[in-house]
């Protein structure tokens, strides 16, 4: 239980006038701006829009900032802006076939239709620091080509043959499944897995994918296409009557192919995790996918035996926010549990003294 | 109702352009065209959306996460009524695109909506897409230009 602490009121204003100090660093320094740090720590901005699951990115922006870089602080501060907000409704499914793409790639097929586009990509860089960049300088402006045309999706390539299990269709009588709605309850059907991984820490996902390769939950995954690029956005609007566009929003698509099922009456294909973020996540959507399809092991009858393959446990421990409020609230007064704890630890050690004719030290700690 | 039809794919066209369009942009171009009187309908207003995907990128829908949105409601004076619906917490923007879709509904004012607004809008989208197309596709790996045995 916690306890009402009195007095603490001016060391905590205190505090918080040292923090919004800290946080300015230095006051030689230029203020660092939000449109600084939305255009030039985009992939951070990224990472806080997907994990707080909330597409704006002036505000992942300013929870940065306030965040001083602190990118689950800032996650935090984005999720409870949402709660501020009202619902308008839910966008139509995007379409991420018709995606303008800025990098898509596949290791699967050389030869893909529309090629192995690279687009901004750390892949291939030596992962050596660049002293030029501790100074100021423009970079070279990029080489152009002939635009692209709309590529379809690898999966769909495959699917034409059979070789790839169809997405699952959607049914109309069934709601979408939406944990911030309803809590989580199990067994829970892949849409709202998919949300919740959609929204998980990445660092999670990311050891849980890794550890499906390393024999936990193995499912012998290909990246079957990662794509970037923007994708356009529609609303249905009650008033108007039609579904109206809301603009685009950048998103990051990866289709894993994984080996096989199939059964007597059913020939073997391949099979499918899918992840998808906002902005240039990839990391986030190839671990999303890896874990997406180890958690499809009880309706691929596979046996359940690593933590990846655990919706319980994955979905339970994912969420960043919720995770640290519980380990970050050890942080906070527990006086009056651990003054319980202390006099019931001193009555067993009186009476282990007792019991083995031992004398009881005569100092005691935490006095 | 094929004119309805036809009225709401022009509508629709409009507001994709205006929700693409930065605010600032919109307002410069409004600046050109005579605004008819118009009464607000609905207070232009932030909220949230959900964002939905596709297991699979085609299958059944599933709940990503949300986005801002702004929404706003006009009237014309002649009695055309538009929407304005737009991504971000832009409360101007969402009232000027629906002042366009008010006047793209507008005998009168459609056409300079379209010469003004929307078409001038409409280039500085396609050029931006497609300079952005450009610099992705020169990122194309082309496996055939690997000639083998020379030099």
């Amino acid at each position: 239980m916690y306890v009402a602490v009195k007095g603490g009121e001016r060391a905590i204003e205190n505090a918080h006038r040292l923090l919004a100090h800290e946080r300015r660093g230095h006051r030689d320094v230029p203020e660092i701006s939000l449109s600084q740090i939305s255009e030039q720590l985009s992939l951070g901005v990224d990472r806080v829009m997907t994990e707080g699951s909330l597409y704006d990115r002036e505000l992942a922006a300013l929870a940065i900032k306030q965040a001083r870089g602190d990118l689950i602080e800032a996650i935090f501060l984005v999720r409870a802006f949402r709660a501020t907000l009202p619902r308008f409704g839910t966008t139509e499914p995007v379409d991420t076939g018709t995606m303008q793409v800025r990098r898509r790639i596949s290791s699967t097929f050389k030869d893909i239709p529309g090629g192995q586009v690279l687009g901004p990509t750390f892949d291939y860089t030596h992962r050596l620091l660049d002293p030029h960049l501790a100074e100021e300088g423009a970079p070279e402006a990029p080489v152009t080509a002939e635009p692209l045309a709309v590529m379809p999706r690898v999966t769909d390539i495959l699917g034409r043959d059979g070789l790839i299990e169809p997405s699952p269709e959607g049914d109309a009588d069934t709601p979408v499944g939406d944990l911030t709605r309803e809590p989580l309850s199990f067994p829970a059907d892949r849409d709202l897995r998919l949300q919740n991984l959609a929204r998980a820490d990445e660092g999670f996902l990311l050891a849980l994918g890794y550890s499906t390769q390393r024999g936990y939950g193995r499912s012998h995954p290909f990246a079957g296409e990662i794509r970037f690029g923007e994708v356009e956005v529609e609303f249905f609007a009650e008033d108007a009557g039609f579904a109206v566009p809301l603009g685009s929003i950048p998103m990051t698509e990866c289709q894993m192919v994984n080996q096989f099922k199939g059964s007597a009456t059913e020939a073997p294909c391949f099979t499918r995790g899918y992840g998808l973020a906002f902005g240039q996540s990839e990391r986030k959507t190839m671990s999303m996918a890896l874990v997406d399809r180890s958690l499809r092991a009880r309706e691929l009858s596979e046996e359940i035996k690593a933590p990846a393959q655990d919706e319980e446990f994955v979905m339970s421990h994912s969420d960043n926010v919720q995770a640290t409020g519980f380990v970050e609230h050890l942080k906070l007064p527990h006086y009056v549990d651990f003054q319980s704890e202390l006099g019931l630890l001193r009555k067993l050690r009186a009476e282990f003294f007792e019991a083995s004719g031992r004398a009881e030290p005569l100092q005691e700690a935490a006095e | 109702m094929a004119a309805e039809r036809a009225m709401e794919g022009r509508r629709k066209a409009a507001m994709a352009v205006l929700a693409h369009s930065d605010a600032a942009d919109i307002a410069e171009r409004l600046g050109a065209v005579d605004v008819s009187v118009h009464q607000t309908l609905r207070e232009p207003e932030n909220g949230l959306v959900m964002v939905r995907g596709r297991i699979g990128g085609d299958g059944a829908p599933f709940n990503l996460g949300e986005a801002t949105v702004s929404r706003a409601a006009v009237r014309l004076a002649t009695g055309e009524v538009g929407f304005g619906y737009t991504l971000g917490r832009d409360l101007d923007k969402a009232r000027m695109i629906a002042l366009c879709d008010a006047m793209v509904q507008s005998r009168e004012l459609a056409e300079a909506v379209e010469a003004k607004v929307l078409s001038p809008l409409r280039a500085e989208m396609a050029a931006k897409r497609s300079r952005r197309s450009a610099e992705a596709a020169a990122t194309r790996v082309d496996f055939y230009t690997m000639v083998r045995g020379e030099g």
